[in-house]
């Protein structure tokens, strides 16, 4: 019969065997979607700090799915618990599945022990995406800083987490980097950890 | 002049283009689906909501299709379904869909999809029962019509989240709008 697709109903969505992840969409269709989440929260807000927070809301729920979905799939139901290992799940694991590549760099902060960067060249979500002049420092990225703090808070490691653009040289687009900063209750558990 | 060059088959198409996980795709739109449920309340709101977002998506998406896709004119609705079905869902989301259950006078049919990658993961809660979670798609063929001067109305008729058997939306050509010649420029 026309109509019947390999597509199976299952009574409940957990009875459903978990896809193995491969499947692609065109990085159009992301786009377009992504940008249709942007313009819908640009009417919820009056100011550019509070779009980036929706944003970040909408990336933190994402996060904390592809925690649970990838330490089930990829790490046999373990997660990380030490704060360099969490970091290095993200920006390998995490970016990898996500972006399809790991991320550019990862790099502690140099004046602040409890912050840690992860920079993209060119960041995924704003492949298509420029910034208007009147809208300043905004980074779309705010997204994906969200999906940051979605697997660390989800994963034991409280942070804030931001994104920001920093100018390379002799590059007319800025790299984005995601600058994290723990809570300091993750550095003191961490301390005693040794 | 160069002689035209044929379309490409859906497959082509989905491998000439840049492609990301569609497991980034699905959660996004379970987060922006997951945003207006929290802000609209109404789940008929949210509804129209996400026809808008894809309506939108509709408007844009067809010129990167039509760039891309080496399709020329179509004769009728019967044509434009079909290149819908194999090329439009396959070039975009990874899929294809299945054209059937046409009427008589050939105005209206139904897209079934055998896959549906906005729907892993996804399970609806007693309180969004009526929430139609692919309203987008919707939304998006409808945008798209639009803008190659076809007015339809595009409805589900069966939603798996729902309990059905499949995803079938069913589109209805209600007016096909003559292109104007010579064409006005917009100022």
């Amino acid at each position: 019969m026309i109509g019947v697709g390999k597509a199976k109903q299952y009574a409940n969505v957990l009875d459903k065997p978990l896809s193995r992840g491969r499947q692609e969409v065109s990085l159009s269709a992301f786009a377009f979607l992504f940008s249709e989440l942007v313009q819908y929260n640009q009417t919820q807000v009056d100011n550019i700090a509070e779009l980036e927070r929706r944003l970040e809301d909408a990336g933190y729920a994402v996060g904390a799915r592809v925690l649970e979905l990838l330490c089930h799939r990829e790490k046999g139901n373990r997660r990380e618990n030490r704060l360099l290992d969490i970091l290095l799940f993200i920006h390998s694991t995490v970016w990898k599945v996500l972006f399809g590549k790991v991320a550019d760099s990862l790099e502690r902060g140099t004046e602040h022990e409890d912050e840690y960067m992860i920079s993209e060249k060119e960041l995924l979500v704003n492949r298509f995406i420029s910034v208007p002049k009147d809208m300043g420092a905004f980074n779309c990225g705010a997204f994906v800083a969200g999906i940051v703090r979605g697997v660390l808070e989800n994963a034991g490691f409280p942070a804030v987490v931001t994104a920001h653009f920093v100018p390379i040289e002799g590059q007319q687009r800025p790299r984005t980097t995601i600058l994290i900063k723990f809570a300091e209750e993750v550095l003191q558990r961490e301390a005693r950890f040794g | 002049m160069p002689p035209p060059t044929a379309p490409k088959s859906g497959d082509a198409l989905f491998a000439s283009v840049e492609r990301v996980n569609a497991e980034l795709f699905t959660l996004t739109y379970g987060a922006i689906v997951r945003q207006l449920l929290t802000d609209l309340e109404e789940v008929e709101e949210v509804n129209k909501q996400l026809d808008q977002m894809g309506y939108n998506i509709g408007t844009r998406l067809v010129d990167e299709f039509l760039a891309k896709s080496n399709v020329s004119r179509c004769a009728d609705f019967k044509e434009t379904a079909d290149v819908i079905a194999k090329l439009g869902f396959k070039m975009f989301l990874g899929v294809t869909a299945t054209v059937t259950n046409w009427d008589a006078e050939g105005t209206s049919c139904s897209f079934v999809l055998e896959d549906n990658p906005l729907v892993d993961f996804v399970e609806l809660p007693d309180t969004c029962q009526g929430l139609q979670y692919c309203n987008v798609l919707s939304g998006v063929i409808r945008g798209a019509l639009e803008m190659v001067s076809m007015k339809t109305e595009v409805t589900w008729v069966r939603d798996m989240l729902r309990g059905d058997d499949a995803y079938e939306m069913r589109v209805k050509l209600t007016k096909q709008v003559p292109e104007e010649y010579p064409y006005k420029d917009d100022d």
